[in-house]
């Protein structure tokens, strides 16, 4: 057994964990984060997606033991709680979802994708998807999904540019 | 009145956002792998890695041993109390069914097969210790390949005798809805045009997301399974009638289930194991399977070969079609088994005025997975053959496809039509889908194109590919099951509880995993009930809720569960009239229902939906003979099918130096009838389209030569990726069904259906000028390179079906696939 100590969702945890123990296992058997889920055994498929310290990784293929020290994002903890994730809305306004098993890993993985380039290509947003698999919607409106989320970013912070201290009065 | 007004507008036809979605967006989900119960115990499979061979012994000394190893079970330990699975439908009275022991004891026949469970204290235990269970095999030759087998060779259950299970004929001659196939295709062959041709339908995983789990909790009175199935109703029955505890004993829950596409109507073998297991030891188990276990032992899909013969005046008018199939049901006949290439059997007729048919279908057993229903069962096969052919009959007439379709399809004055396979189309109008998809799609600037592309010899051609289809959707009428011998029925039941509060509760016996019934069902209680769509709940996919279903599967929930539900609605409506007329000391004659509120006809004087359910809850005013209560069920039993169809049109450009195939464009215009919500509609349309186009391009089930599947990881079975798609043009007209209150037809397996056919027509246009009629699916840049390279090479498999039906032709063998 090992002991680690990580920050998961903006809570801390330690835990004694077999070194053999995944990070996926970690976060779904000993946290209850079943937000989290595994669709295959070869990496193939990024249902488990989370971020480790802001970049997207599969969480089938980090031993637990590796996210020692480190910061934990799953799609549990990405909404602030009150409001979801730009992401998670687009994935709800634009159906890019049917039986929602792949979507947790699907949604981190389009949040990493925008942090890396905000304005993204359809080419660029398929390529950027291609570890994760999904088997209900053909990708078409999980494309547009990032898209829709993209344009909301980007109109967001063009308006946050333009009408910045006003916008800061009236939410005050 | 505000509130009324806003109810005016209809919920039917409005792009509402999922209700489903808040909870899977953020990860606040059930799967059944996410379930947890005190001292729940975990099971690991033993598998057989041998197609087949006989046990000579299995010592689980070792494994037994092993810390925190609970118990190792075998077949033989379970004994009687491990149930059988079974199949629903035997195609003929005289079918050969081998008995189906979810654990066998003395012979495996397929590779992945159970032999053994493990219980240990942890899932990962459980897998260790499945390691050291020491099974000593005899190895038996195996029957693999589907056209061998169909010869018995080699016999995949030597008991039997025999490797062919039922051989299943429909004849248009015989059933009296059209002429003697034989006698046209006898007459084209001297004055007409004759096509025939041998297609394989490659063997395809579902490859659902989630991968399967089930959750037996035997403590309390009733013991509850928790699986991700499709068919918690039908799975209840299975494991009530196979085991011999009482139905009434078992509680089955799908909870959030991950997809299923067909690939979890199914009672597996773990599914009983867990039950078998849980009852034995009185604690709650559980088993997850891994994705490599999923693909190999979940059943797969299609694998048939399909020798055709379609025979046509000289100006391109059809005058028969004649159909023979080989079906490859794998090891055993599973739940709808034999099942599936006879749905199929109604369908190769397709929109086509065919005078005369014949179908003729061989099922046979062979040492692999076995088969069932994958993403439209039966008729993606029967579709994907017709349109095949009539590519191939435009090509022979050097015509447009389309022409040759439009010269020969059901015009939509022609409706209700009866079909040469005897089905009635109720409505359809192809004229106006295919005018709307071809101007989608720029069809002539395409065709424009690919002239000039090929006129300049550019290396990288382009290709048109048409698909045409429509499909029998919401199974079944009863009778018609019967009749074939089905062993069910094809109803489906709703219930609408009106509580107090004045919420509204509706629980299907549909059993959704996907599509998005929560809401959809919403919106047609909403409007009915003129009742806000927030307030009302759907529940699904328990068996002690919803007591009565035949679960989801066929594009059946809607066009059946829909209507069960319309029916309970309507019941409810005409109960509240009877209590708002005495409360409203009114004659109910003289209330007008609309927007929730029944008001009294030119008065003021009104009382909604809410205060109605409220005021019964209470019950101290109400009709004299009426019982204190508003709620209602129905049962309902469809009287025909309804059938959607719809034109698709592909552009790829192959290039023809690396055989890469690379999707340009895809339109489609559907029919499906009153659409509910579009936006599910679109979403249903899209993964449609990517699965049929994955069966053309990518996807296929390979076993090696002693029968292991080598396409047994995600890294080897292609299912395609965002990178491998484009976007999609659908539209939609709508020609209402005649055969539900709603005007409702399926939607779900409407895109894998027509695409499949698009796509690979596509590819053949794309290099048909250089001498190639045929390339075997999938598409894969190898397959099309070697079709450039030399048509001897397998671009071609004229010369495996010509003299048709003629016995002994070396067509490829389907292990290997065909083409490689």
């Amino acid at each position: 057994m090992t002991r680690i100590n990580l920050i998961v969702d903006g809570a801390k945890v330690a835990d004694d964990v077999e070194p053999r123990m995944l990070l996926v296992q970690y976060l779904r058997e000993r946290l209850g984060k079943t937000g989290t889920v595994i669709g295959c055994d070869t990496s193939n498929c990024g249902a488990c997606t989370v971020h480790l310290d802001g970049t997207s990784v599969k969480s089938c293929n980090v031993l637990a033991v590796q996210a020692d020290g480190a910061e934990v994002t799953t799609i549990e903890g990405l909404s602030d709680g009150e409001n979801l994730h730009p992401v998670q809305e687009a994935f709800r306004e634009c159906h890019g979802l049917q039986c929602g098993f792949c979507t947790p890993g699907m949604v981190m993985q389009s949040v990493a994708l925008l942090e890396e380039n905000p304005s993204p290509s359809e080419e660029e947003i398929r390529l950027g998807l291609e570890g994760n698999l999904c088997r209900c919607t053909g990708y078409h409106n999980i494309v547009k999904a990032v898209q829709t989320a993209a344009g909301a970013s980007n109109g967001a912070r063009a308006h946050r540019a333009d009408v910045g201290a006003s916008t800061a009065e009236v939410t005050a | 009145m505000t509130a009324v007004q806003e109810q005016a507008a209809s919920e039917i036809g409005r792009d509402r956002r999922r209700k489903e979605d808040m909870r899977l967006i953020t990860g606040r989900t059930r799967w059944t792998d996410n379930i947890t119960l005190p001292g729940m115990l975990h099971l690991a499979m033993v598998r057989s890695p041998f197609a087949h061979a006989t046990i000579t012994s299995i010592d689980t000394s070792e494994a037994k041993d092993a810390t925190n190893v609970v118990a190792v079970l075998t077949g033989a330990d379970l004994g009687e109390a491990q149930g059988a699975c079974i199949n629903a439908w035997a195609i003929t009275e005289d079918q050969v069914t081998p008995p189906h022991l979810p654990m066998p004891t003395d012979r495996v026949a397929f590779a992945g097969e159970i032999v053994a469970v493990v219980v240990a204290r942890s899932a990962a235990e459980a897998r260790d210790a499945a390691e050291l269970v020491d099974v000593e095999y005899d190895d038996l030759p195996a029957a693999l390949d589907l056209k061998e087998a169909a010869e018995d060779t080699v016999l995949a259950h030597p008991d039997l005798g025999t490797n062919k299970s039922a051989f299943w004929k429909f004849d248009s001659a015989e059933a009296g809805t059209g002429g003697d196939v034989d006698a046209a295709i006898e007459k084209a062959r001297g004055d007409g045009i004759v096509i025939e041709r041998e297609y394989r339908q490659q063997r395809l995983i579902p490859a659902f997301m989630e991968p399967r789990s089930v959750v037996v909790d035997p403590t309390g009175e009733q013991i509850t399974v928790w699986s991700a199935t499709q068919i918690p109703h039908i799975l209840r029955f299975a494991l009530a009638a196979t085991t011999g505890v009482p139905e009434s004993k078992i509680r089955v829950i799908a909870p959030d289930v991950g997809g299923g596409f067909g690939g979890k109507l199914q009672q597996t073998p773990e599914e009983m194991i867990a039950f078998a297991v849980g009852r034995r030891l009185g604690k709650p188990v559980k088993y997850t399977e891994t994705r490599s276990e999923s693909l190999l032992s979940a059943h797969h899909g299609r694998d048939q070969w399909q020798k055709l013969t379609l025979c046509a005046e000289k100006d391109g008018t059809v005058t028969g079609l004649k159909v023979d199939l080989l079906a490859d049901l794998g090891a055993y006949v599973s739940l709808v088994g034999g099942g599936v290439p006879v749905l199929g059997a109604f369908m190769f007729n397709a929109i086509y005025k065919f005078p005369a048919y014949q179908f003729n279908c061989q099922t046979v057993l062979t040492n692999k997975t076995w088969t069932d229903a994958y993403r439209g069962a039966g008729r993606p096969e029967a579709t994907f053959a017709i349109e095949r052919l009539m590519d191939e009959l435009a090509a022979e007439l050097g015509e447009d496809p389309l022409e040759v379709r439009r010269r020969n399809w059901i015009t939509h004055e022609e409706f209700p039509f009866t079909t040469v396979a005897g089905l009635e189309y109720d409505s359809g109008n192809y004229e106006l889908a295919t005018d709307r998809a071809m101007e989608m799609f720029g069809y002539d600037e395409l065709r424009a194109e690919q002239q000039r592309r090929r006129d300049a010899g550019d290396p990288v051609q382009l290709g048109i590919g048409v698909s045409t289809f429509t499909e029998m959707c919401g199974l079944a009428p009863s009778r018609v099951l019967g009749q074939l011998n089905y062993g069910a029925g094809g109803w489906e039941h709703a219930s609408v509880r009106m509580l107090a509060t004045g919420k509204v509760e509706v629980v299907t016996g549909a059993s959704a995993h996907g599509q998005g019934h929560e809401t959809a069902f919403s919106q047609i209680v909403a409007d009915r009930l003129g009742v806000p769509f927030e307030d009302v709940e759907v529940l699904h996919g328990d068996t002690q809720s919803s007591h009565k279903g035949l679960d989801t599967y066929g594009s059946r929930s809607l066009v059946v569960g829909g209507e069960a539900l319309v029916r309970a609605t309507d019941k409810v409506v005409e109960k509240a009239k009877q209590l708002a007329a005495h409360l409203l000391e009114a004659s109910a004659e003289d209330l007008e229902f609309a927007g929730g509120r029944f008001g009294v006809k030119g008065t003021d004087a009104g009382i909604t939906m809410p205060e109605l359910a409220s005021a019964m809850f209470a019950a101290h005013d109400y009709p004299e003979g009426m019982e204190p209560s508003l709620d209602a069920e129905a049962t309902y039993d469809p009287i025909n099918f309804n059938y959607p169809h719809g034109t698709h049109l592909c552009a790829v450009e192959v290039d023809t130096e690396t055989g890469q195939v690379q999707l340009r464009k895809y339109a489609c215009c559907d029919d499906i009838g009153t659409i509910i919500n579009p936006l599910i509609v679109a979403g249903q349309v899209h993964g449609g389209l990517v699965q049929g186009i994955a069966q053309a391009l990518w996807e296929e089930a390979v076993y090696d030569e002693s029968g292991t599947l080598v396409s047994g990881s995600f890294t080897d079975y292609l299912l395609p990726t965002a990178a491998d798609t484009i976007s999609f043009d659908v539209d939609h007209t709508t020609t209402p069904s005649l055969t539900n209150t709603l005007g409702t037809k399926g939607v779900g397996e409407a895109g894998t259906i027509a695409s499949t056919p698009a796509v690979v027509n596509a590819v053949v246009d794309a290099v048909r000028h250089l001498g190639i009629d045929d390339i075997t699916m999938p598409c894969t840049p190898e397959r099309v390179w070697k079709a450039i390279q030399g048509v001897a090479a397998g671009g071609t498999t004229e010369g495996a079906s010509m003299p048709h039906f003629d016995g002994d032709e070396a067509g490829t063998h389907s292990t290997e696939g065909a083409g490689a």
